[in-house]
């Protein structure tokens, strides 16, 4: 699994033990009444990461995010930024900027003016803040645009106004709150790979807030999975995808089919597992568990294989009825229903413009996957 | 495709509030604007009627020459008519920026308050329409005068030894119109600061403004349709006010509305009271219709 981390970039601090953190939040939690938002969390960020909170609203992220800026004060526990301890800095003071969802920006300004604003708070020379003004208006493009109002640009543009006076100060973190939520399909995939090379150039610390886990993969060089406010996988996203610490993140990453089942037996590096309806499985790598524990097997369905026959070399194989296909262009996804009634998902990259004998709705099928492909899982 | 005529209900729609001006507001105007071209005499009504319906077309003409200006060249040379205008103008100028110091706070606080309690703060700033506007501005002698209220207070704690002298000034005058008024001005300016984003201030903060310099960067530009409508709703009845300055300001305060009434029944001076009334309505109208349309070309200007 220790190589899963290098598919993205040589950048990994995180497995650097001289590393030194650079954002370390250290037993946060956060109260609002009786509902707990944050709940004795922490988690450590590092210098020019692109780090992504990723969970369901209401999950904490954007209150971690928001106590970050200094909007909201932590109920206990410490927030630390390049060793510094943020308790008593004022939002103002903080060195973080924050991209709001809604944007905020100001509506009596021109974009100029809106970007140009923290600037001038900091007192910056006249002829200073028009050269970094010119030179966000370039960088975000915006260039034409500079003396409108918000009211008279599009959603993406405004976006961008919003995302330039964030970086105007040249912050040591960025604070991202759902940054592309309001964009449509096409503008998002864009704005991602925009935001990776604009993090990249700066040389900046990205915090991310996002629900939607195909951003935070495309985008994070690590990414937390929270839930009720905590944290349940810090990890890359090859690392999320492939290796989840639980049957939580596994299954709110990426779809997934889960079989519970009891440990039988390891022996030599191969889990023999049965489930209640006295199916067999056998799955590779050490499950940490005693046998007749209760188990979990994650397999993800593009390793899955359908095929009229059964293939020889498959450690695991069952045979089932075809339910559903759903042809997407690139690949088809196959709901099979196995003889005990439950319904597995696969699915199967189209290599060939045309198959001679497809597989249709119930046709008979096996089913299977090698031991390698199956992620075992104790909680 | 739609209809560029407009249908039967619609048109009805428009007419009602269009009768209702024209009745209510236009016609009147007229009258009054008929009166104050004419000569007063004794008589019932107490002035010399200039057109009458037996005229016709052709004496409607000819008498439409018979029509004198004199009333007004009477207010324009006479200096209580003048003074009476500009202090009017003034007391109503100074009120308004008191109102609007002491309804900014309220409106804030209340914009900012808890969502649960909002229609409380709400319903306790409209709650004094319930009781009579005279009855309330009565109760103020009782607080204002030498041996009232507000005196006995202050001297029990011992601030004063000395009666103020309160009642009868303009300083009282001032407290009624910013106590009477001050719904109107707290109002609209709930309206505006409670539909306002807080992230915006937030955005503000961020980057790099105390609570104090984001308040004057960016919720009072944004407020400040909201002090147009209050300050509006608050100069313009307090200049021809005469409640407040008859009750609270007695013989020392000059005020037109207190001038007008003096000419319509002490004098019995129709006309020249209608041509106080005409100026008093184009001092306020012009430059209200003047500032309304460029501000309307500014905002053209900027959309």
């Amino acid at each position: 699994m220790a190589s899963l981390g290098s598919i993205r970039r040589s950048f990994a601090p995180w497995a650097d033990p001289s590393a030194k953190p650079y954002i370390r939040f250290e037993n946060v939690s956060k109260r609002f009444g009786d509902f707990v938002a944050v709940d004795d969390l922490s988690l450590t960020i590092y210098e020019r990461e692109f780090f992504a909170l990723l969970g369901a609203s209401g999950c904490g992220k954007t209150t971690l995010l928001r106590m970050l800026a200094g909007f909201e004060q932590p109920t206990s526990g410490r927030i630390l930024l390049d060793g510094q301890d943020l308790l008593r800095v004022p939002p103002y003071r903080r060195p973080v900027n924050m991209m709001f969802q809604s944007y905020a920006l100001f509506p009596h300004m021109t974009v100029e003016a809106n970007i140009a604003f923290g600037l001038k708070q900091d007192g910056m020379p006249k002829a200073e803040i028009a050269g970094r003004v010119a030179q966000m208006l370039k960088l975000v493009k915006l260039e034409p645009f500079a003396k409108r109002k918000p009211h008279q640009l599009s959603g993406g543009q405004r976006q961008r106004v919003a995302l330039a006076r964030s970086i105007a100060k040249r912050p040591k973190v960025l604070l991202l709150d759902e940054p592309l939520g309001a964009l449509d399909k096409k503008l998002r995939e864009e704005t991602q790979f925009e935001l990776m090379d604009l993090q990249h150039d700066l040389g900046l610390t990205f915090l991310v807030v996002t629900h939607d886990q195909e951003e935070a993969m495309t985008m994070a060089d690590r990414i937390a999975i929270m839930d009720k406010g905590r944290v349940l996988q810090v990890a890359t996203p090859a690392e999320v995808y492939e290796a989840p610490a639980s049957r939580f993140v596994a299954d709110f990453v990426g779809s997934i089919n889960m079989f519970e089942g009891r440990l039988v037996k390891e022996n030599a590096g191969i889990a023999h597992i049965r489930d209640a309806s006295g199916a067999e499985f056998w799955v590779g790598g050490s499950t940490r568990a005693a046998p007749g524990d209760t188990v979990w097997l994650a397999i993800r369905p593009e390793k899955m294989r359908v095929s009229r026959e059964r293939p020889p070399e498959a450690e695991n194989a069952f045979n089932g009825e075809i339910w559903d296909i759903a042809y997407l262009g690139d690949m088809t996804i196959y709901n099979v229903r196995l003889d005990d009634g439950r319904i597995v998902k696969a699915s199967m990259i189209n290599s060939m413009r045309r198959l001679e004998d497809a597989l249709t709705w119930h046709d008979r099928a096996w089913i299977s996957f090698s031991a390698d492909a199956v992620v075992l899982l104790t909680e | 495709m739609r209809k560029l005529v407009p249908s039967l209900g619609r048109r009805l729609v428009i007419a009602v509030p269009y009768f209702w001006l024209l009745v209510f507001f236009l016609v009147p105007f007229f009258i009054v604007l008929k009166i104050s071209l004419s000569q007063p005499m004794i008589a019932i009504p107490p002035y010399l009627p200039v057109f009458s319906w037996q005229d016709g077309i052709g004496g409607f003409i000819q008498k439409l020459g018979a029509l004198s200006l004199d009333n007004y060249l009477w207010l324009a040379g006479d200096p209580l008519y003048v003074n009476a205008y500009l202090s009017s103008l003034w007391i109503a100028a100074v009120s308004t920026l008191l109102t609007l110091l002491v309804g900014y706070p309220i409106a804030y606080g209340m914009a900012r308050a808890p969502l649960s309690i909002r229609p409380i703060l709400l319903m306790m700033v409209i709650l004094p329409f319930w009781t009579s506007f005279l009855i309330r501005v009565y109760a103020w002698i009782g607080i204002l005068k030498p041996e009232g209220l507000l005196n006995q207070f202050l001297m029990l704690l011992g601030v004063i030894d000395q009666p103020l002298v309160i009642i009868n000034t303009t300083t009282a005058v001032y407290i009624g119109i910013v106590y009477s008024y001050l719904p109107f001005m707290v109002l609209p300016l709930y309206a505006t600061l409670e539909k306002m984003d807080y992230s915006l201030i937030e955005a503000a903060e961020d980057l790099g403004c105390t609570a104090f310099s984001a308040f004057w960067k960016i919720t009072f530009p944004l407020s400040r349709p909201g002090i147009v409508a209050g300050c509006m709703l608050v100069f313009i009845p307090a200049v021809g006010e005469f409640v407040i300055p008859d009750l609270l300001g007695g013989s020392q305060t000059l005020m037109i509305g207190k001038t007008l009434w003096n000419e319509f029944f002490a004098n019995r001076d129709w006309p020249v009271s209608s041509a106080v009334a005409i100026v008093l309505l184009l001092l306020l109208v012009l430059p209200i219709v003047y500032f309304q349309r460029a501000q309307a070309r500014a905002q053209e200007k900027a959309g």
